[in-house]
């Protein structure tokens, strides 16, 4: 176990190593910062004098070295446009998303395996169907669209949650979070809701195709033979069984949660790191872009890690020490 | 006479499909009692293994049973409730499956699989059911029980895992076990050691048996009775020796020949022409007619109906084949 971890790591080291190499000289192709961050008064001199300042004026593989070797002190780079340093930007607005993605995490289990287990046992009643017909709608209709309608709904013409906005944070051991209070979760509600719409029709068709698959199998004929309550027969047989794809996916899809919140932050104007990289990318504010991706690199390959550990967890027949890379 | 440990009457399952109502068991009756293996014989789609869920009262929609009983101990199940079913299932009647590498769930640990058997059906401890599971895996022939609860199924063999499947079957200590097609899937060596500890826990605990299986030689040295089913009905039963020495149904005598150990080597196998006629669609008369080479006009259009012949032997026949010397 602990080899496989180790191992994995090092893999992961030279993910992150490639990832710099491509993000850096990719972000350098387009455009010219300088143009967008000088006012048009500006002569010659202090168009020349800004570049110096952000260290523009040196050869590319120059810039390169300089910024590797920050990189490895943890220093990605001051933000061009905020005068900060670009990690402790993406970190600051980090809280925000994460507990945005993870709110979206919590709905699309706890909606959609009821919802999919059922339809999976008595896939041909009435409400069965409507359960995948919804599960249709939540894959097709676009985020974007999705989010307005909610908005509509419940903040214009019900007037029940807020619109926008993240309300009032509460502060626990330094990080930001509106979990703690009754009307954080009123602003949190809506965009996670929309953020989990495409999640929990994943889960819904996951945990129904998974169901059916187990019902037939003839473990569960034994589980009843053995006089079993059907609760317990679906509750722990069919359930741990399903659970391997689902988290499988799940803890893939926890990264684009995150890494594709924009949309939804930028809608519900959640103060998150997506909504950062949007007006980063406007402003040409490359060691923001540069952080930001690579936080997400960093993000994906550490769920993927946890992924592969509650596998083991969850599927004894997988053996981490005897994986070969 | 003592009663039965299970007696079937007039047992009629069957699946109300698209393609019509198939009736996969039309009227079959047989009794075991304490301590006796009935041999449940035919080939695949006869009804065997309906006739075994349908005691086990695990016959999903689209089928039901539609008519009979089965007495269990005198106590009928047809009809139950539910969660009545579900207090019978496990303790007073079990099932043993045919692929024991699927019937364990992969998941989960063998002692986690073995104790909510017990816990099911009763109020005990973990710990003291923990021990009656250990009990049970030595009992099959499991060695160091106590380590190998906490295993699982995927580190057992197959022969292993068909054991532990007995041994669930065994912790409640059921009259009754339903074994369908138990050894089929395993190694003839293996096949025989099972067979073996399978004979001698019914001779100690009195357990009754139903084997449901298509070998009819697994058959010969395992049960006293055998019923030999065809398309949903129970065509020709008789004790074991008797039946295999002089069947009566040129069915039963067909199956007999077709085992390639009775054919002359070098000639090509016997085999019994044609398939087995489509539940949905049954020939009017006799089911088997169309493939029967005794069969007249009677039999295309008259069913015919279970007479005896002789002790303990019964068979629905026209013509029938020449009776055993008891009949005389």
């Amino acid at each position: 176990m602990l080899a496989f971890i180790l191992r994995r790591l090092g893999q992961a080291t030279l993910v992150i190593g490639a990832m710099i190499v491509i993000v850096f000289f990719g972000v350098n192709v387009i455009g010219d910062p300088v143009y967008m961050l000088i006012s048009p008064e500006m002569d010659q001199n202090a168009i020349e004098s800004t570049k110096v300042a952000l260290g523009l004026d040196k050869p590319i593989w120059e810039q390169f070295v300089y910024f590797v070797t920050g990189a490895v002190q943890g220093d990605l780079g001051r933000s061009f446009v905020h005068g900060e340093p670009a990690i402790k930007l993406i970190l600051s607005r980090m809280p925000a998303t994460m507990e945005l993605a993870l709110v979206a995490l919590l709905m699309a289990i706890v909606i959609g395996l009821p919802l999919g287990v059922y339809a999976g046992l008595k896939p041909e009643s009435r409400i069965s169907k409507a359960i995948m017909a919804i599960s249709i709608l939540g894959f097709s209709l676009p985020t974007f669209w999705v989010g307005l309608m909610l908005i509509m709904f419940f903040s214009v013409m019900l007037g029940w949650l807020p619109a926008t906005g993240r309300g009032d944070v509460v502060r626990v051991l330094g990080i930001e979070t509106s979990l703690l209070s009754w009307q954080g979760w009123t602003f949190i509600a809506l965009p996670a809701l929309n953020l989990a719409l495409l999640k929990i029709s994943l889960v819904i068709r996951l945990a129904r195709a998974g169901t059916r698959e187990a019902a037939l199998m003839d473990y569960v004929k034994f589980a009843r033979a053995k006089g079993l309550a059907q609760s317990r027969i679906v509750g722990v047989h069919i359930m741990k069984n399903i659970m391997i794809p689902i988290v499988t996916v799940l803890g893939l899809e926890f990264g684009s949660l995150v890494a594709f919140s924009v949309v939804t932050e930028t809608i519900f104007a959640w103060p998150g790191m997506g909504k950062l990289l949007l007006e980063a990318i406007q402003r040409l504010d490359r060691p923001v872009i540069v952080a930001y991706v690579m936080v997400v690199v960093v993000l994906f390959v550490v769920i993927n890690l946890v992924v592969d550990v509650l596998y083991s967890i969850l599927d004894p027949r997988v053996r981490l020490t005897e994986a070969k890379a | 006479m003592q009663t039965p440990v299970i007696s079937v009457e007039n047992l009629k399952t069957h699946f109300f499909t698209r393609a019509g109502q198939v009736k996969s068991v039309d009227g079959i009756s047989f009794h075991v009692n304490k301590g006796e293996v009935l041999g449940l014989v035919g080939e695949s789609g006869s009804g065997k293994s309906v006739t075994g869920f349908s005691i086990m009262g695990l016959i999903d929609p689209p089928g039901r049973i539609t008519d009979g009983s089965i007495r269990l101990n005198g106590k009928e199940l047809v009809g139950l409730s539910d969660e009545e079913m579900r207090k019978v299932r496990g303790r007073e009647v079990a099932m043993i499956f045919q692929d024991p590498m699927m019937t364990l769930n992969p998941v989960l640990r063998i002692d986690t699989q073995m104790i909510e058997a017990i816990t099911a059906h009763e109020k005990v401890s973990d710990k003291a059911a923990r021990a009656r599971a250990r009990d049970a895996l030595a009992k099959v022939g499991i060695p160091s029980p106590d380590e190998r609860l906490s295993a699982y199924p995927h580190q057992f063999s197959g022969g292993m895992r068909q054991r532990v499947a007995i041994a669930t079957a065994l912790l409640n200590s059921p009259s009754l076990i339903v074994c369908d097609e138990p050894t089929t899937a395993l190694d003839v060596t293996i096949q025989s050691q099972i067979l073996a500890e399978m004979q001698q826990l019914c001779a100690e605990t009195g357990t009754a048996l139903i084997w449901i299986t298509h070998d009819l030689t697994v058959i010969a040295g395992l049960a006293q009775r055998v019923a030999v089913m065809y398309a949903g009905r129970i065509v020709e039963t008789g004790p074991v020796d008797a039946l295999l020495d002089a069947p009566i149904h040129p069915y039963t005598r067909g199956l007999l020949g077709s085992l390639p150990s009775a054919g002359v080597p070098g000639q090509p196998l016997a085999q019994i022409p044609g398939a087995t006629p489509s539940l949905a669609r049954l020939p009017p008369g006799c089911a088997f007619a169309p493939r029967c080479a005794f069969a007249s006009d009677v039999c295309r259009t008259a069913a015919p109906e279970s007479l005896s012949h002789g002790p303990d032997r019964a068979a629905r026949c026209h013509h029938p084949l020449e009776a055993p010397k008891a009949a005389a």
